[in-house]
């Protein structure tokens, strides 16, 4: 064997990439299907845009403010959805044990007296207990998830119920847990935390990109490093000025300003998923076995420990879900965690570019798309349309999203990319 | 010369009720490239899945440079430096190449991964095979051509200083260029001194790159020959028949094989004399 496969220009080693040559690349992989985040963010903008031309109170920071209280609950379930999502599973349940959770929560809190970090724990440790089974039986068992989690889903609205005693609701009066959504950080430490995030995000940025030139590997050129540190400082500076202002409507009986406490809660809870996702060994594993099982499981993956931490970690976000959920309503009650919560946080996923199909999809995903479905339920409310229309365009949005997935699967598969 | 790298003595395996191995005798040499062919059901794959300890083995003895083991799972594989490249590849589409390559084996620094050192250590083993059609290894596998899958699947079994490099049909599903690419890399492999052993049901592929055939017929090996020494036309009436000339499985009555396969286990490498070859004397009792 002497035939020559390799040419000359294939010898040559890849130029440095510049601002152009990356910019061209993301064209062309937007041109091959591989959209990322970009549907999120578009559809975020043009509903922002409408929503601000047909109501001015849209657009304030006082409503600006109300998107993160009602976005939360949502957002978190689906941060923990991706991870299962992500193995082309599914879980149904995540909505009532999010109420089940909550239901810990209030009851440990309000009839058992317990402090508000046990009682926070306890309902933590509820959710992970519940992903545990939940996830056995998938991996161990067989059973089709959607099927584990349809029964787990009708059983946990019946533990619900029997929890706080058909119907009552139970509110919290615990302060602690009723500031997480309800109440501001001081405006200076909004400031601080802009801070530390645009700077941690910087050096974080040029570190990586100066321990892999010095390897000798192709990093981002400094432009396009630049572009995002100086894009993520204005966007997050903006929102953080818009947040600090002043938004009681009477400001001699209280002052409303800062940022919501639960805007850091979502960023931690984002960055430290993100970084297990895209950092660690568990993360690349969770990727493989969402893409290829039986390459996974040759490779010596635990395939089945893999699946069942998933729907752990699902069922734990749904907790922290529940218990935003309940400090947001100052009660629990048989619908926390019921009606829509599930569908948005599934549509929430989706819609910010998580594949239904596995292996595709992060943690950020699922803040964008908890944006894109808070902003049309704020939006229409303030327009005053009924719920029936709510349901329909929100479904409408929710199609559109996992049309847009099917059809750049499809594009990919055709363009090899 | 040295005792082979892979010896396999007598090794015996049944699915239930049917026996797919039969007494097989089998080696590979570091630095050569052993060709295993056969028709459809011969035990090609049933006998590479047994060295890779995919299957457990009914009876028979594995020497691996020249020690008795016993492999329990692929893992034990692995660590013995056995890799085995599967026809569908197993590839992670949705990952790139050094994912695919460091897949289960990720290299970390505390709880991190180690993207640096896997991603040079993965450019240097490509550029050690000469692989120079790939454009990056951060390519995605799913942007890959079947030629280059094949070529990373190829590397991804070199990288772990394996010494026995087993490959289920490389070229199936490939083009005149991408099989010329890849039988080249299948012969590197063999030069850099690493035992290859290639199933394929091409014979221009077979004789293209092999120092030694083996010809599987009915769960045996019917020969294992230099591949200078046979002609085409030889190597397919093993294949089809079990048996061409003097080479191949004797017609001999089946109980004077029996009384006398225990212990007769001529190997390749011990005499370069034709009677020697006619290594197969197992019950033909189909």
């Amino acid at each position: 064997m002497t035939a020559a496969v390799t040419t000359r220009a294939d010898a040559m080693p890849a130029p440095a990439p510049s601002l152009r040559s990356q910019v061209r690349e993301y064209g062309q992989r937007l041109r091959g299907g591989d959209m990322g985040s970009l549907p999120a963010i578009a559809g975020l903008v043009v509903l922002c845009g409408v929503f601000s031309a047909l109501d001015p109170a849209f657009a304030t920071p006082r409503n600006f403010a109300n998107l993160f209280g009602q976005g939360a609950q949502i957002t978190v379930i689906a941060m923990g959805l991706v991870f299962v999502l992500l193995l082309g599973e599914i879980d149904l349940s995540a909505g009532y044990t999010s109420g089940v959770c909550a239901a810990v929560l209030a009851v440990l809190l309000t009839d058992k007296g317990w402090p508000w970090y046990l009682a926070v724990l306890a309902a933590l440790v509820t959710g992970t207990a519940i992903g545990s089974v939940l996830g056995t039986l998938v991996a161990k068992v067989g059973i089709p998830s959607f099927v584990v989690t349809l029964a787990a889903f009708l059983a946990f609205q019946g533990v619900l119920l029997i929890m706080i005693s058909g119907g009552k609701n139970i509110s919290i009066t615990d302060p602690t847990i009723l500031a997480l959504v309800n109440k501001n950080l001081p405006v200076w430490l909004g400031w601080t935390l802009y801070l530390v995030t645009v700077v941690g995000y910087a050096a974080l940025q040029l570190y990586r990109a100066r321990s892999r030139t010095r390897q000798g590997l192709v990093a981002q050129p400094m432009s396009v490093i630049l572009a995002k540190i100086a894009g993520l400082a204005v966007l997050l500076g903006l929102a953080t000025a818009a947040l600090n202002q002043e938004r009681s409507i009477n400001t001699l009986i209280t002052s409303l300003k800062g940022v919501p406490i639960v805007v850091p809660i979502i960023a931690v809870l984002l960055i430290f998923w993100t970084f297990v996702l895209g950092r660690t060994a568990f993360g690349r594993h969770l990727y493989a076995v969402g893409g290829n099982t039986e390459a996974a499981r040759r490779a010596g993956i635990a395939v089945d420990r893999i699946k069942i931490s998933a729907f752990m970690i699902c069922s734990t976000m749904a907790a922290v879900g529940g218990i935003l959920a309940a400090s947001r309503a100052n009660s629990v009650d048989p619908n926390t965690g019921g009606s829509n919560v599930l569908l948005y946080a599934v549509g929430a996923a989706v819609i910010g570019g998580t594949s239904l199909f596995g292996g595709k999809g992060r943690v950020i995903d699922a803040v964008l798309g908890g944006a894109v479905v808070a902003v049309i339920d704020n939006g229409m409310g303030l327009l005053g349309v009924t719920s029936g229309t709510k349901y329909v365009v929100t479904g409408g949005v929710l199609l559109l999203a996992a049309g847009v997935d099917a059809l750049s699967r499809r594009r990919a598969a055709a363009s090899g990319l | 010369m040295t005792a082979p790298l892979l010896e396999v003595r007598n090794l015996n395996k049944s699915f239930g009720p049917v026996q797919v191995l039969r007494a097989v005798d089998f080696a590979a040499n570091a630095g050569e490239v052993t060709a295993l062919v056969g028709d459809n059901g011969a035990g090609k794959s049933t006998l590479v899945k047994c060295i890779g300890g995919i299957y457990p083995i009914d009876s028979g003895e594995v020497f691996f440079e020249g020690r008795h083991v016993t492999v329990h799972g692929p893992r034990d594989a692995a660590a013995l430096g056995i890799e085995i490249v599967y026809q569908d590849l197993a590839l992670c589409d949705n990952l790139d190449i050094v994912q695919n390559m460091f897949l289960g084996r990720e290299r970390k620094r505390g709880v991190l991964l180690d993207e640096g050192s896997m991603e040079q250590l993965a450019a240097r083993t490509l550029a050690g095979l000469s692989v120079r059609t790939v454009k990056s290894v951060r390519q995605h596998v799913s942007s890959l051509s079947g030629g280059q899958r094949q070529t990373v699947a190829i590397a991804k079994a070199v990288l772990w200083n394996s010494k026995l490099v087993i490959l289920d049909e490389p070229t199936a599903a490939l083009g005149v260029a991408q099989t010329a690419q890849v039988l080249e890399l299948v012969r590197r492999l063999a030069d850099n001194g690493l035992a290859v052993v290639i199933i394929s049901h091409n014979m221009n592929d077979v004789f293209a790159v092999a120092d030694r055939i083996a010809a599987m017929y009915l769960g045996q090996v019917a020969a294992l020959v230099p591949a200078t020494e046979v002609t085409h036309q030889q190597v397919v009436e093993l294949i089809t028949a079990g048996r061409s000339g003097n080479l191949g499985i004797a017609d001999s009555s089946l109980e004077m094989i029996e009384a006398e396969v225990v212990g007769d286990l001529a190997l390749p490498d011990h005499s370069t004399d034709q009677s020697r070859v006619d290594i197969k004397k197992t019950g033909v009792d189909e």
